[in-house]
């Protein structure tokens, strides 16, 4: 007769721990400060102020980084417009194309640096910033290099005249890679750039601009600024610039289309996003779990377009919660620089409060909350991968972007009602769903309002692929050939 | 019984074509019956056995897909194993291994060889285990019986005419009797993959099923030549069916079709035999043959088997590696490992 | 030919509301503008209206003072219709556009005549209906064609198959350019509809006349009911409703008027509207249609699948 199956269970708590195997330091050379990078050159704040990054991994100060005021950003937006008069407007764009080129190779030649910076700075895992961000940012570069001398093949009967000066705002959840998907079809048309990283996470896109400085770009063309909010808005309302281009959370956003209104200043803005994830009962049911556990604890669940509500067809719910459960056993949370970890630290003190606090809002909806069986490092900022059940579509921790580990699980029963579901956000950044079927797949895939749909997939990115929202996810297109309508004026 | 209704859809057809007065018809019908009152008789058999309330549908044995089980066997080689856990691993490894002998020119004496170094695989290096297993054709069984001799080291032998199963099965039988009787404590048959690929999986079920009663009290590894089989859908149906008729251990492969033993396909496989005992509460083995040659891949096994099955089944009686030459491998890194100095091939013993 | 014999004649007509029935004389019947909201042509709720004046200041017809309530019933015609135009075959939404091209030119005499009392020149009256029809016809051809010329199939470094293609943003509030009566509001309405948007639509002010006939060529042209909603009124009342409504996915705005464009920004903030100005399109001229104007109402959708055996994932160098 059948077993009392229920009482069945891998044993993983139990199971080996490897040995620390941690990524040497040796490659990441970390200066004590830093200073603004503008017209070529890095030089001292006006403001002569700066602030501290710090590891999120063990709350230790890495570096100091210098705090732009309104007054640096002028400096940075004139040296900006200067380059872009005398210099880039004017210079034939297949050598335009080689500049990205050579940024794109020095990158590739400091991988390893960067990769261990990454990781340092912003607390994820060196397996992710070795093998995904810093090699996908560099591809960025390089991709969009290719593009600067046929831009006319882009746009049929147009001719494609860039904007001027862009001003560029980066989140903290990627920041080489956003910097790179930023940077690179803005040069590739023809712009020039004022770019500030996250505060907690500028040290790549300090990186960055030495690499920019060996790859001997004429100066001015790229400028990157250090500091929080208050230097983001002076970019924003910066007189002499043409184009912002943001990427952060959906309020921001609303503050700068705010903020842009009654000037000229085109936008993109890349928003949050709750992204539904839908199993199907004739899924491959083991991938589908690999990819609802990349989908939404790939970089802490730090992603815009993570997976955060998955819904599952009633029938395959119980084997679908108990594989995810076993394959949450076996997540390695720690350490970031260690080569093993597969979740690594909170990207802030105030991240960290910020998940904590809606993990209290799940349990008060009296959702059922299912947390990794894993131990979390004494210091720095640690979260357990989190499963919520039993959770309502009118839930809180079921609708707002909780940007962390933690993900809600609610079960369907037809296509219709879950097509219902998933749509049924204010977001609308990306999807996945898993099914056998073909056929099915393509209308899930045509009816979900979302920018990017991934079917038995989750979380792939590519340079050559567009990626945006649609609704409060925002506008414009990063990536492939649509990513460069953001960047250009067509006449 | 899920079972049922294709069984069912059988005896429909079979009334159907009935009808018919050709004799000819008849007598196939008459076979056609009698086979499928065997197979009834045989999984009810099985069943009572492995009290296993039901059979499910093979035909819709989980999909599996390819890029997707690529990556997650790709991410497994991502994990650095260092230090102690290099160490451990490395020792696990050995202790694991069916040391393999399996070529038309073996003799007795080459097979005591074998079974000296299976015993004795370094003696410089204290306090080594020996390896799991020497596995040979039934007629070496006697040879290495005796050369095994209270080492606690079993006698694993491939059996069913291998490697190409392509015998009646009553041929197989015998084989399968035969090495028994000469002392295999494990036996490593090899499904008929013709069948299987067309379609035939009763046949296979029944098979195996009359080879695991063929066994007695030996234990019952099935190979499923995954390199045959192609596709990672065929390999988990494949591994459903030999589970359910009674299959101790699941294996890729022979060693003589290449591909043999790969991670994703180990993955399947690992994957099928958790789903078994989540359904059943039986615990099967596995064992990935042929093409591990290598240290660090014979670890990315061992990772693989530690986040798919877990601590219960990182022992010697569930899985097992079929190798020839990766324990001198395995004892070049654990020496270099011990001294702190690369390693030379000629400085360990080739048998 | 026939529109020539017709305009002389209309030449020597006089404004409706001079016109007086003598006792032998039949009297004409007047023809009611009203608003058109979910295929149905009613008042306003609101009960008001004001008087189309033409430049003499002749009053031509009583029009509807659409309300924010109007605008409220038509987005939610708009946004019911939206499932099904959105989702229907292109090749039928150009045969839907090419049948309003068709039923307009049948009505070609009604327009011209519309658009002299609004005191515009017979020549280019005749010039303004024409380069509605021909846009119309421009459009209806780009239905089941922009989405070839603005996707891509993307060759990404991994073993998966990726494409990106166009979709419509959903329901779309327009305020139509007010310089003209219909051309303005044919040249926004077509790329809008033709890449599966619905819409609602605030027609010229101070030219309102076509923009209702419109609406009966419209519904007389298969254009099921909610696609395109059309109403009169002021801007400076209603243009908050166009920018702020949470249901409405992008706002059009064609008057190069510094504050509303403003306001309409502000307020597109609410929910991340797409905010679109056409306030420098010169609306007679070629350039004024491309499918780059479809290009402006839609989402671009990146979906990935994994390929078997194609092998990709070898991206380093």
């Amino acid at each position: 007769m059948a077993t009392k199956n229920n009482t069945l269970k891998l044993k993983f708590d139990s199971a080996r721990k490897y040995a620390p195997a941690p990524e040497s330091k040796a490659a990441a050379k970390i200066d004590a400060k830093y200073d603004l990078f503008i017209n070529g050159k890095f030089e001292k704040p006006l403001s002569k102020k700066y602030f501290a990054t710090t590891n999120p991994a063990n709350e230790e100060k890495l570096a100091d980084v210098a705090e732009a005021n309104a007054a640096d950003v002028d400096k940075a937006v004139k040296a900006a417009r200067n380059a872009y008069e005398k210099t880039w407007k004017k210079m034939p764009a297949k050598e335009r194309a080689k500049y990205i080129y050579r940024i794109a190779r020095v990158m590739q030649e400091r991988a390893r640096e960067l990769a261990v910076i990454e990781t340092l700075d912003g607390g994820k895992p060196i397996r992710e910033s070795r093998d995904f961000d810093v090699p996908t940012a560099a591809n960025h570069f390089f991709y969009y290099a290719g593009w600067a001398d046929k831009l006319a093949y882009a746009f049929p009967n147009r001719n494609a005249h860039p904007l001027g000066v862009a001003g560029q705002i980066i989140p903290w959840n990627f920041p080489l890679l956003m910097a790179a998907w930023k940077i690179a079809p803005a040069l590739a048309t023809g712009n020039t750039v004022v770019l500030k990283p996250a505060e907690t996470t500028p040290l790549t896109a300090l990186k960055l601009a030495q690499i920019i400085q060996e790859a001997d770009l004429p100066p001015g063309v790229v400028n990157i600024i250090t500091g929080a909010g208050a230097t983001g808005a002076a970019i924003v309302n910066h007189p002499d610039i043409n184009k912002i281009a943001f990427t952060g959370s959906t309020d921001v956003g609303k503050i700068i289309q705010k903020a842009i209104a009654g000037t000229a200043k085109k936008a993109t803005l890349e928003l949050g996003g709750k992204a539904a994830n839908i199993i199907f009962e004739d899924a491959p049911i083991d991938q589908a779990v690999e990819g609802v556990i990349n989908g939404i604890f790939f970089n802490q669940g730090h992603v815009c377009c993570a997976g955060s509500r998955l819904y599952v067809q009633e029938s395959v719910f119980k084997e679908v919660y108990r594989k995810l459960k076993d394959r949450l056993a076996t997540l390695i949370v720690g350490d970031p620089l260690d080569k093993n970890t597969d979740i690594g630290a909170i990207n802030s003190k105030q991240q960290l409060d910020t998940i904590h606090k809606y993990l209290k809002i799940g349990l008060k909806e009296g959702a059922e909350m299912y947390e990794a069986p894993c131990e979390l490092p004494k210091k720095g900022f640690y979260c357990r991968p989190t499963i919520f059940t039993n959770v309502a579509q009118s839930s809180r921790i079921a609708q707002e972007e909780i940007f962390g580990p933690v993900l809600t699980i609610q079960t369907f029963r037809t296509d219709d009602e879950v097509l219902e579901k998933a749509n049924n956000t204010p977001y609308g950044l990306s999807a996945g769903v898993w099914t056998d079927k073909g056929s099915k797949i393509f209308n899930m895939t045509t009816r979900l309002r979302a920018g990017v749909v991934w079917a038995n997939t989750f979380n792939q990115f590519d340079p050559t692929s567009p990626f945006g929202g649609y609704k409060e996810s925002g506008y414009g297109r990063e990536g492939g050939l649509h990513g460069l309508n953001a960047y250009v004026n067509l006449v | 019984m899920e079972a049922a209704p294709r069984n069912a859809e059988g005896m429909r057809s079979i009334a159907y074509s009935g009808t018919a007065a050709d004799r000819k018809t008849n007598a196939a019908l008459h076979k056609q019956l009698k086979t499928f009152v065997l197979h009834l008789i045989v999984t009810i058999k099985i069943m009572t056995d492995k009290k296993i309330s039901y059979l499910p549908d093979f035909t819709l044995s989980p999909r599996i897909d390819q890029v997707g089980i690529e990556e997650r066997a790709a991410r497994i080689t991502k994990r650095s194993i260092k230090k102690e856990t290099k160490v451990n691993g490395l020792l696990l490894t050995l202790n694991m291994i069916d040391l393999t002998t399996l070529e038309g020119k073996d003799t007795e004496g080459k097979v005591k060889q074998l079974c000296y170094k299976a015993m004795h695989l370094m003696d410089v290096y204290e306090g080594l285990p020996t390896v799991a297993a020497v596995c040979v054709y039934p007629s070496m069984v006697k040879t290495a019986k005796k050369a095994l001799e209270g080492s606690g080291i079993k006698v694993a032998s491939v059996a069913t005419a291998f490697p190409s199963g392509q015998a009646p099965q009553s041929v197989k039988i015998s084989d399968t009797k035969y090495a028994v009787q000469q002392g295999a404590d494990e036996i490593d048959m090899v499904i008929s993959r013709g069948k299987f690929l067309e379609g035939e999986y009763n046949f296979v079920f029944d098979e195996i099923a009359a080879i695991k009663e063929a066994c007695g009290e030996a234990r019952l590894k099935v190979i499923l030549e995954t390199g045959e089989l192609v596709t990672y859908d065929k390999v988990r149906r494949a591994s459903d069916i030999a589970m359910y008729a009674g299959a101790d251990f699941i294996k890729t492969s022979t060693g003589k079709i290449s591909p043999a033993a790969t991670l994703p396909v180990t993955l399947v496989m690992l994957q099928a035999i958790r789903d078994f005992y989540y359904k059943t509460g039986k615990m099967i083995g596995m064992k990935p043959a042929g093409g591990i040659s290598k240290s660090k891949l014979a670890l990315h096994y061992l990772v693989m088997l530690n986040e798919i099955l877990g601590e219960d089944w990182m022992n010697n009686k569930w899985f097992r590696f079929g190798a020839s030459s990766l324990a001198n491998d395995v004892l070049m890194q654990l020496m270099k490992e011990k001294t702190g100095i690369y390693q030379g091939k000629d400085y360990f013993s080739i048998d | 030919m026939a529109t020539k014999v017709l305009s002389k004649k209309l030449k020597t007509q006089t404004p409706v509301a001079a016109k007086k029935a003598t006792a032998s004389e039949r009297l004409e019947v007047l023809k009611t503008y009203k608003i058109y909201i979910g295929g149905k042509f009613p008042r306003t709720e609101s009960g008001r209206y004001y008087k189309a004046q033409n430049a003499n200041g002749h009053t031509l017809a009583n029009v509807c003072l659409s309300s924010r309530k109007d605008f409220r019933e038509a987005v939610v015609s708009a946004r019911a219709a939206f499932a099904d135009w959105g989702s229907r075959a292109a090749f039928n939404r150009s045969q839907i556009l090419y049948r309003i091209a068709e039923m307009l030119e049948g009505r070609k005499a009604q327009f011209i005549e519309e658009l002299c009392r609004q005191n515009i020149s017979t020549t280019l009256a005749e010039k303004e209906v024409t380069l509605s029809i021909d846009r119309l016809i421009y459009y209806a051809g780009w239905c089941d064609k922009f989405q070839q010329v603005l996707s891509s199939v993307n060759p990404v470094a991994s073993s998966h198959f990726n494409f990106s293609n166009p979709e419509p943003t959903g329901v779309v509030a327009a305020i139509a350019p007010q310089q003209t009566s219909l051309l303005g509001l044919v040249s926004v309405v077509a790329p809008i509809i033709a890449g599966g948007n619905t819409c609602v639509v605030l027609a010229s002010y101070t030219k309102p006349l076509c923009a209702v006939t419109f609406a009966e060529v419209l519904n007389s042209s298969d254009v099921p009911a909610g696609v395109v909603n059309i109403l009169t009124g002021k801007i400076s009342e209603l243009y908050p409703y166009f920018a702020d409504h949470m249901d409405v996915n992008a706002v059009v705005f064609c008057e190069n008027d510094a504050d509303i464009k403003n306001a309409i920004q502000l307020k597109a903030s609410n929910n991340l509207k797409r905010v679109i100005f056409y306030d420098k399109i010169l609306w007679e001229n070629i350039d004024a249609q491309s499918p780059y104007f479809i290009q402006d109402t839609q989402e671009i959708k990146t979906t990935w699948h994994p390929i078997e055996n194609i092998g990709g994932a070898k991206a380093g160098y």
